[in-house]
């Protein structure tokens, strides 16, 4: 008998409240080493709240997160940090506006004690295809899709083993995203990562992901294999609202096309 | 159709350590009452050719045009006060990074109700009722609760829908929407569409789209422009955009990933320098 690998991720009834508001009401996932796993779902079902969560930065009430094998309690350490980096759905919050782009991307390397600090930043930038001309740019200084970039370039840059991405490419237009989501793949290859990723965008998410679960509510809708979701093998009505909507704008009164 | 805003040869400049950067290279275009779509490279002009319209440019920039004109009012030469007013009143700008432009201190429900306060003599609590009513409309789960929110304990999404709820509630006649859906669920996103396309239908508001969605510009929208590095590079029916002519628009179009083609690694652009020229 071949014992299973452990898992890079468990996440295990885990409930999250604010104040009285439940915005995580006792959801489950594990995800395996090298896997790539994607969130759906409604808006303000919490799916940031729960990669924040795993972040150490969401307040939980209940249930258990657990990475490599080992229970996540209380604060997570620096250690934490080399293995698990998140990028941030909104790209203002996350990058500090009076910041130039390298001292955003030198801060990680300096914290974590990295040498050879010079080629990092230049290879970083290179990855998510800015040029150098940015790097002494600050980020009020760059488009949504350019700040972006940068917040992906600062989580790739400490090479981590797990990457909690949240909604990454959607402010960039199609052909960056092509970019970066080529080049999220490469890495997850290459460096065998472990995704847990939220997109809106289902193409993208069946694009980038093995499994993946729906939620609304703070609580899962159904958990299915991307696989079965582009073949429209759903159970759940939500699910299958979310596949018709994904078609586009139907104006009322005109037959779809 | 009766034209709302015209804008001829728009450049926006910014002066930087490194050297001036040409954001926005001669724009032109006109919108009616209408919904015109601008979707294009990242970095192209598209936020700063909407705020440049709007008079929200950082003011060590500089703007020229041949004409920036609203409803007979030439933009470019207004007082602080008459651009403020109108900014209040008639022009309204969804931003693409709402939480960043939303008020930091003050809740979701206080920020509606100033808006529509300043806007129209309305009473404290008739403000809170449409307050919530816009809230509810755009979709918010428990507007209640959401009201008494502020901005860092909403959703992506949420804060997206509090700052459309926000232009929306005082009525402006032209509305630029930037990126206004990219943090919505696909089902919200098209209730959202549906409220601003009968608020051009109905009340005659003239829209512009700003958004890397080609499924949803091509389906949502009348016309279509398409940036790239600071220019128009191709002006298009909505519908036809699937036989875009411009090689970087039909090259967006192959980029994307579709549900169930299973292509890895996606197709990128192989971008010309001609196209910048
Ligand atoms: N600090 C907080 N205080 C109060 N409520 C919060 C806080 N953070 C999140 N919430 C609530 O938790 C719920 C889930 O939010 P979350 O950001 O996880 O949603 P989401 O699924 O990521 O949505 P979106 O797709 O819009 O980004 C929301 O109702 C939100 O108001
Ligand atoms: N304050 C500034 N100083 C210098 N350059 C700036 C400044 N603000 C914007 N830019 C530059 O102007 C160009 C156009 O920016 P803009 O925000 O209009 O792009 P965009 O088309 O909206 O892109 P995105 O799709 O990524 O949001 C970008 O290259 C950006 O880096
Ligand atoms: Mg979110
Ligand atoms: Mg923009």
């Amino acid at each position: 008998m071949t014992t299973s690998p452990v898992k890079a991720l468990v996440v295990d009834k885990l409930e999250v409240t604010f104040d009285r508001f439940r915005a995580l009401r006792g959801v489950s996932l594990d995800v395996m080493p090298g896997e790539s796993f994607g969130l759906v779902g409604e808006s303000g079902s919490g799916k940031s709240t729960l990669l924040r969560a795993v972040a150490g930065l969401a307040p939980t009430s209940g249930g258990s997160i657990s990475v490599n094998g080992k229970r996540l309690d209380g604060k997570r350490t620096k250690a934490f940090y080399r293995e698990v980096q998140m990028v941030f759905q909104d790209p203002y919050g996350s990058l500090h506006p009076r910041q130039t782009v390298d001292r955003l991307l030198l801060e990680p390397l300096a914290v974590h004690g990295f040498a050879d600090i010079e080629k990092r930043i230049l290879r970083a930038l290179d990855e998510v295809g800015l040029g150098s001309s940015f790097r002494f740019r600050y980020s009020h200084q760059l488009s949504g899709g350019q700040r972006q970039r940068v917040a992906i370039a600062r989580a790739l840059i400490l090479e981590p083993s797990i990457l909690l991405l949240d909604e990454p490419t959607s402010a960039l237009d199609a052909s960056v995203q092509a970019e970066v989501l080529n080049l999220l793949e490469q890495i997850r290859r290459d460096r065998k990562l472990t995704f847990l990723m939220v997109s809106h965008d289902l193409a993208v998410v069946t694009h980038m992901c093995d499994r993946l679960m729906v939620m609304q509510n703070g609580a899962e809708v159904e958990r299915l294999s991307a696989a079965d979701l582009a073949a429209r093998k759903v159970t759940q009505a939500y699910t299958r609202n979310l596949l018709v909507a994904s078609e586009g704008f139907v104006r009322p009164g005109t037959p779809a096309a | 159709m009766s034209t709302l805003l015209t804008v001829k040869d728009l450049r926006v400049q910014f002066p930087t350590r490194t050297g001036v950067v040409d954001a926005v290279r001669g724009v032109s275009f006109t919108l009616g009452r209408e919904r015109l779509g601008i979707v294009g490279e990242s970095g192209s002009g598209k936020s700063q050719t909407g705020r440049a319209i709007m008079g929200l440019t950082p003011p060590h920039a500089k703007i020229t045009a041949e004409t920036l004109n609203f409803d007979g009012i030439d933009l470019l030469h207004v007082s602080a006060a008459e651009r403020r007013s109108l900014r209040g009143n008639r022009i309204a700008m969804i931003l693409q990074d709402p939480k960043y432009s939303l008020n930091p201190v003050m809740s979701i429900g206080r920020q509606i109700v100033e808006t529509l306060r300043t806007h129209e003599k309305v009473s404290k609590s008739e403000a809170r009722k449409r307050a919530l009513d816009m809230l509810a409309a755009v979709q918010i789960r428990d507007p209640e609760r959401v009201f008494d929110l502020h901005p860092h304990e909403v959703s992506g999404g949420m804060g997206q829908r509090a700052m459309i709820a926000m232009m929306l509630v005082t009525g402006p006649e032209l509305l630029i929407a930037d990126e206004p859906t990219s943090a919505l669920d696909v089902t919200v996103q098209l209730d959202v569409l549906a409220i601003l396309d009968n608020l051009v239908r109905d009340r005659g508001m003239g829209l512009i789209f700003i958004s890397h969605d080609l499924r949803l510009v091509s389906s949502f929208c009348d016309r279509v422009i398409v940036m790239y590095a600071g220019r128009i590079v191709e002006e298009i029916a909505a519908k036809d955009l699937h036989n875009a002519k411009h090689p970087y628009t039909q090259g967006l179009l192959n980029c994307m990933p579709k549900i169930g083609a299973d292509t890895h690694p996606l197709p990128v652009l192989d971008r010309k320098p001609e196209w910048a020229a």
